[in-house]
């Protein structure tokens, strides 16, 4: 009777009071301190950038440091990002280039063809990559990497081209093996994993209705992966494309050891360049005016803003594509 | 194709003794069984029974399932269809399904669902899969509803309009067996009439297989009936002897009522 009463009352208590249990309240209260300490980090964080930043801003204009292709330290004291914001997009969208359908072909493998115990060590070879510190990987490009590259492919590559086409020969740059290309190539390597990796999750979460369908049909096993499998999948294969390519964006150390660093326009294929990270790790020591100081601050709030556009769209495709209950929307 | 009357009887599937296992546990148990040809046979029983699994035997979709095994043998015009040397993919040619969930393929078009299976055998003439689509749309009762949007997702459709998709899909093909794993089970009555009379006209042209635990669908369209309980095939007979006078007592407490 008690019992029955009590149930009751619970049952008629309205919503929000409800929420008058301890627990639930302790809970939401610490969700909602979290999230908000998580939002008001990445605010004040943009914004003390930006003041930080703010002499250059002034000096040079918003758009003006954006756009501006001189970055001087030395004796005129003019600073520009372009050159940076050049070697980033470049150097980050190339990687995700070459990356994707590699990245895309393991991920096939590893989820759908490989024995399971083939695919398990594939796997963790691949994320063991995402694990290594980019300062070893860094140091594995200088000492390894970068002379073989060098001398196996962009001397001759260079050589033919003095030769044969000397219309590319200036387009081609000085093969000295640390440059766009070489650093680029190691971006490619370090984000694949995170496209991998997304997307083996995403084709494991494809519903067998979805195979065999496709495979009542009269599907082959490529077909049924072509038909039924990579179309499911594909809001999981972009944001691991974005992912990636947001690492590419902020990848700072391997890229730093590995680039050249050029801080003027234009940029070769085999010569040296900079993005926007690797100006700020190699001159921050060095950066004794305020001017310069501010420059490269405010270089980390148009880092900082292009990341952040980055994942506004990556979480957009994400929606878009996303395949929820069948449907898609 | 010869029409003879004498086709009557001709068998154009056939089992011995075929069993499928989940692991250790039997799903189904030694079933003998034939199929005519053009004429529609119902399987019928509670629900666990194994009906699917007997179903989804005849067209290898057990190889699909890791950990399902077949023993026995089925037959299709006297070919083993288990037999090593076949490639699965050329019988699933032959006999398409229908789940009993629906399975449109959600980013495609509703046009390029229902051809998908025309496609993967290479058909790209853009006339004849306009036909095709249009007709196999009408044959599921989905063409009106759809013929002004067949670009848009196969999964903006609402569930019972993806399960007609789904069946205009598997009659593209045009199989020369059908199997269909409670079709109607997600159908409002209107959509399930019209399958049930696709079922009468489609029978002249094509072996079909219908699961169905509505006992009276089973007897409005099928020439036979097996029933199944708890994996083993009780009695397989004509449908009018089924439900009229069947030989086995547990036929007739089931269809009675009696359980299920
Ligand atoms: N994939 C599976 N793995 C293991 N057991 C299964 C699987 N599918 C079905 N079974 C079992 O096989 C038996 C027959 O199931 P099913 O053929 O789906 O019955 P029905 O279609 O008649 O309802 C049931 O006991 C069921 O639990
Ligand atoms: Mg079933």
């Amino acid at each position: 009777m008690t019992g029955n009463n009590l149930t009751n009352k619970k049952i008629s208590l309205s919503p929000s009071a409800l929420y008058g249990w301890l627990g639930d309240r302790i809970f939401a209260y610490g969700i909602f301190i979290l999230g908000f300490i998580v939002i008001f980090t990445t605010i004040a964080m943009a914004v003390s950038l930006y003041f930080s930043g703010t002499e250059a801003i002034s000096k040079f204009g918003f758009f003006g440091f954006m756009t501006g292709r001189v970055w001087d330290a030395a004796i005129s004291m003019e600073f520009g990002t372009w050159p940076f914001i050049v070697g980033t997009l470049v150097t980050s969208l190339a990687a995700l280039a070459l990356s994707f359908l590699p990245a895309v072909a393991i991920a096939i493998f590893t989820a759908e063809y490989a024995p399971k115990w083939l695919g398990y060590i594939i796997e963790n070879l691949v994320n063991l990559i995402a694990a290594v510190p980019s300062v070893v990987i860094g140091i594995w490009g200088i000492f390894i990497f970068t002379p073989w590259v060098r001398d196996s492919v962009y001397m001759p590559v260079y050589l033919w081209s003095l030769e044969n086409a000397p219309t590319l020969t200036p387009i081609l740059g000085n093969p000295a093996g640390y440059g766009m290309l070489t650093a680029t190539i190691i971006l490619t390597i370090m984000i694949i994993p995170f496209t991998t990796a997304l997307a083996c999750d995403s084709f494991r979460m494809v519903p067998k209705e979805q195979r065999e369908a496709a495979s009542a049909l009269g599907a082959t096993k490529w077909e049924v992966i072509r038909m039924a499998v990579i179309p499911y999948s594909r809001g999981g294969i972009l944001a691991g494309a974005m992912l990636s390519l947001g690492r590419a964006i902020g990848e700072t150390m391997a890229v730093a050891m590995l680039i050249g660093n050029k801080n003027t326009l234009p940029f070769t294929i085999f010569g040296p360049g900079s993005t926007m990270a690797s100006v700020i790790v190699n001159e921050f020591r060095e950066a004794v005016e305020n001017i310069h100081l501010a420059s490269l601050m405010a270089v980390g709030f148009y880092l900082f803003l292009i990341s952040l556009v980055v994942n506004l769209v990556a979480a957009w495709i994400q929606r878009k594509y996303a395949i929820t209950g069948g449907r898609a929307v | 194709m010869n029409n003879e009357p004498s086709n009557e009887n001709k068998i154009r599937l056939e089992t011995i003794d075929l069993s499928v296992f989940y692991g250790q546990n039997p799903g189904v148990k030694n079933v003998s069984l034939q199929i005519f040809d053009k004429q529609v046979t119902a399987f019928i029983g509670p629900s666990g029974c194994g009906k699917t699994t007997f179903l989804r035997a005849l067209n290898r979709m057990h190889d699909l399932t890791r950990g399902a095994r077949v023993t026995g043998k089925a037959l299709i015009d006297g070919t083993d269809i288990y037999d090593p040397k076949i490639d699965p993919v050329t019988i699933r040619r032959k006999i398409g399904m229908v789940f009993q969930k629906p399975t449109p393929f959600p980013t495609m078009s509703i046009y390029d669902n229902v051809v998908a299976g025309l496609k993967l055998v290479g058909i790209k003439n853009k006339s004849l899969l306009d036909e095709v689509c249009e007709r196999s749309l009408r044959q599921s009762a989905l063409w009106e509803e759809v013929k002004d949007r067949l670009k848009t997702p196969g999964g903006s459709l609402s569930g019972g309009q993806q399960q007609r998709l789904s069946i205009a899909r598997a009659l593209a093909v045009e199989p020369e067996v059908l199997l269909m794993d409670e079709p109607t089970s997600s159908l409002d009555p209107q959509s399930t009439n019209r399958i049930e009379e696709l079922i009468g006209e489609l029978k002249h042209q094509v072996t079909i297989i219908i699961v169905t635990h509505n006992m009276q669908q089973a007897s409005r369209v099928s020439d036979n009936t097996a029933f199944f309980y708890i994996g083993n095939l009780i009695e397989f007979n004509k449908t009018t002897k089924i439900f009229t006078n069947p030989d086995q007592k547990r036929t007739e407490e089931y269809i009675t009522g009696q359980f299920g």
